[in-house]
């Protein structure tokens, strides 16, 4: 075969325009493979909202509903966890829930509650995604000699208040979120909705 | 004989069989002086085919189902004839990989097998360790006990701490927004597709070799002292003589490998961790959560970092730079010599400190934490950094031996 006559010029033009339109493709192709990798349309339905009733919670007592697959905690405070709160506020790294993701604007005050004596959180650490340990006794402990209550998490030793506040130096970044949720009546809470109250 | 040699030569016109035998084995020179330290390269291919072997055999009773999956396993320690055995050949033989891959990489730390013209060949060697870990990950939650589902949550979690696209990326990479029968069904995919990615990463990792030739413990290039016939001085070929001795290394080997798996499968919790006899329960993490030995120097450089402005990341950033650093090694390294054997006093304190720090660091990651482990870490993490990044002035600083021209014994 000779090479007489050919015109290189079109030829490589024509072959980066090959190129570049199989480029194109390729990548049209690529994304169905990524895309399928997100939560399918049954995952993202089972995000609903759940209800719990705490008629039978004590104070002191702790209980955990499972919402969108994830522990979300109900704890009764008592009058003195409530007296407690305020004289932590120094040791927090943001005791005024300043992070506004954190929690919904409904909830952005000392107890971080809707009613005090009830908080609900998910517990889910900050940190890494652990679930924190409930540790309600006021009382020294192992990792904190003046520890008023809270949550402690067993895989890299962050600890929270009784609002769900992060202590400061520890490694968790942020507060502990709080869910949208909303009273259906005194005894009932319904988790993952608030009526648009945010 | 005729015959055979007529069918090799029917072949040899079809496929370079004899070549490749040749190339390879036969005639691919190897330095004479090989030490104890050269025979976990081998031992490492051979638990790779174990791995891959009892792997696929698992695969054939295993259930990828949040809701089977732990009771699977369970129907394999005792219902599958012989199904014990190949459970345990295979959760060994995963520690196992990685003894011996630590060893191997010590070996190319001594004897400064990264160096000129090796550097590609460690390059290689470290995106097969990359890839080893990410295999050994998403086997260890197919278990579905509570440690395969913590850990795996933490570990995902890291993703999530990267700044601004994290939690997207957390959410892709479990394909829900907690770890869960999605993520249990990708994990198991990307475990069996992984090994044999692996196995063609060691193939390309023994061709680079081949290029280069083995170092040796004097870190002498035996290809500049070739005899009439250009064959090494000092060199022989890898079969007979290497193929037999590597034999012996399979036999010492495999005494350990059984001795584990019939008589501490579990090793007190470090192959196989009790929290991971309780099936997963996604409500209630374990009391004191670390991950399998082989990860933990690495977790405790990531609990050592302290989150920084309302961000978990520069944990996770130490902690993957820890890993990525070794692709540096081969220029970190100025000394004019490669082997430990003609590096001065520098070095080698240099060196046995940092086996020292990998192994304090790996026991720091097994350890709750408390205020003097985590100093401990972060002094640790300190040192394992300074290893790598003042490499480049204590092996200028250091006194080296002059090196010989041949090998030694």
């Amino acid at each position: 075969m000779s090479a007489e006559g050919v015109d290189l010029k079109k030829r490589r033009t024509l072959t980066l325009a090959t190129s570049a339109v199989g480029a194109v493709g390729a990548g049209y192709v690529i994304y169905p493979f990524l895309a399928a990798w997100a939560p399918s349309e049954k995952a993202k339905a089972a995000g609903a909202p759940v209800e719990a009733d705490i008629s039978k919670l004590e104070p002191g007592q702790l209980m955990s509903v499972k919402w969108r697959g994830k522990p979300v905690w109900i704890v009764c405070r008592t009058e003195q966890n409530l007296k407690d709160l305020p004289t932590l506020d120094d040791r927090l790294l943001d005791p005024d829930s300043n992070d506004t993701g954190q929690q919904p604007s409904y909830c952005k005050n000392p107890t971080r509650s809707i009613k005090e004596k009830y908080l609900v959180a998910v517990g889910i650490c900050t940190h890494l995604g652990c679930s924190p340990t409930y540790r309600p006794e006021v009382a020294p402990t192992d990792f904190d000699a003046n520890w008023k209550g809270g949550f402690y998490c067993p895989c890299h030793g962050s600890r929270f208040d009784l609002a769900a506040r992060v202590f400061s130096g520890v490694p968790a970044p942020k507060n502990l979120e709080i869910p949208p949720y909303q009273y259906l009546s005194d005894t009932t809470i319904l988790i993952g909705a608030d009526g648009g109250a945010a | 004989m005729n015959m055979m040699k007529n069918f090799v030569g029917w072949i040899d016109d079809r496929f370079p069989l004899t070549k490749v035998w040749n190339e390879h084995l036969a005639q691919y020179y190897a330095p004479k002086n090989f030490n104890f330290w050269y025979f976990f390269g081998s031992l490492a291919l051979l638990v790779l085919v174990n791995q891959i072997l009892t792997g696929v055999w698992l695969a054939m009773s295993y259930k990828p189902d949040a809701e089977l999956a732990f009771g699977s396993v369970e129907y394999i320690m005792r219902d599958v004839d012989w199904g014990w055995l190949i459970r345990y050949m295979h959760s060994t033989g995963a520690s196992a990989f990685f003894i011996v891959i630590y060893l191997h990489m010590f070996r190319g730390l001594m004897y400064g097998s990264y160096r000129k013209p090796r550097e590609l060949l460690w390059i290689i060697g470290v995106i097969i360790y990359l890839a080893m870990m990410a295999t050994a990950f998403f086997g260890y939650l197919l278990p579905w006990g509570q440690m395969s589902y913590w850990g795996a949550q933490v570990i995902v979690n890291l993703f999530s701490a990267v700044p601004v696209i994290g939690p997207d990326l957390g959410v892709w990479v479990r394909g829900d927004y907690v770890i869960s029968d999605v993520t249990l069904n990708r994990f198991y995919a990307l475990h069996f597709l992984l090994p044999f990615i692996l196995a063609a990463l060691v193939f390309v990792h023994i061709v680079a070799l081949h290029k280069v030739g083995s170092n040796n413990p004097d870190g002498i290039e035996i290809k500049k002292n070739k005899d009439a016939n250009g064959i090494p001085k000092d060199g022989i070929p890898f079969h007979p003589y290497y193929t037999v001795h590597d034999t012996l290394a399979v036999a010492g080997f495999l005494f350990l490998f059984a001795a584990a798996i019939f008589y501490a499968p579990e090793m007190g919790g470090y192959f196989l961790e009790h929290p991971n006899f309780e099936p997963a329960n996604p409500l209630k993490t374990p009391l004191h959560i670390a991950p399998v030995w082989y990860f933990t120097p690495f977790y405790a450089i990531l609990r050592a970092v302290p989150s920084m402005m309302g961000s978990a990341f520069p944990g996770v950033v130490a902690m993957f730079a820890s890993i990525l650093i070794m692709f540096f090694l081969p220029w970190l390294d100025r000394s004019p010599v490669k082997s430990i054997r003609y590096k001065g006093m520098l070095f080698k304190v240099m060196l046995f400190l940092f086996a020292f720090d990998f192994i304090l660091l790996g026991f720091l990651g097994t350890q709750p934490t408390t205020d003097l482990y985590k100093l401990m870490a972060q002094i640790g993490t300190f040192y394992y950094f300074a290893f790598f990044l003042l490499m480049p002035i204590y092996t200028k600083l250091d006194k080296t031996k002059p090196v010989p021209e041949r090998v030694t014994k």
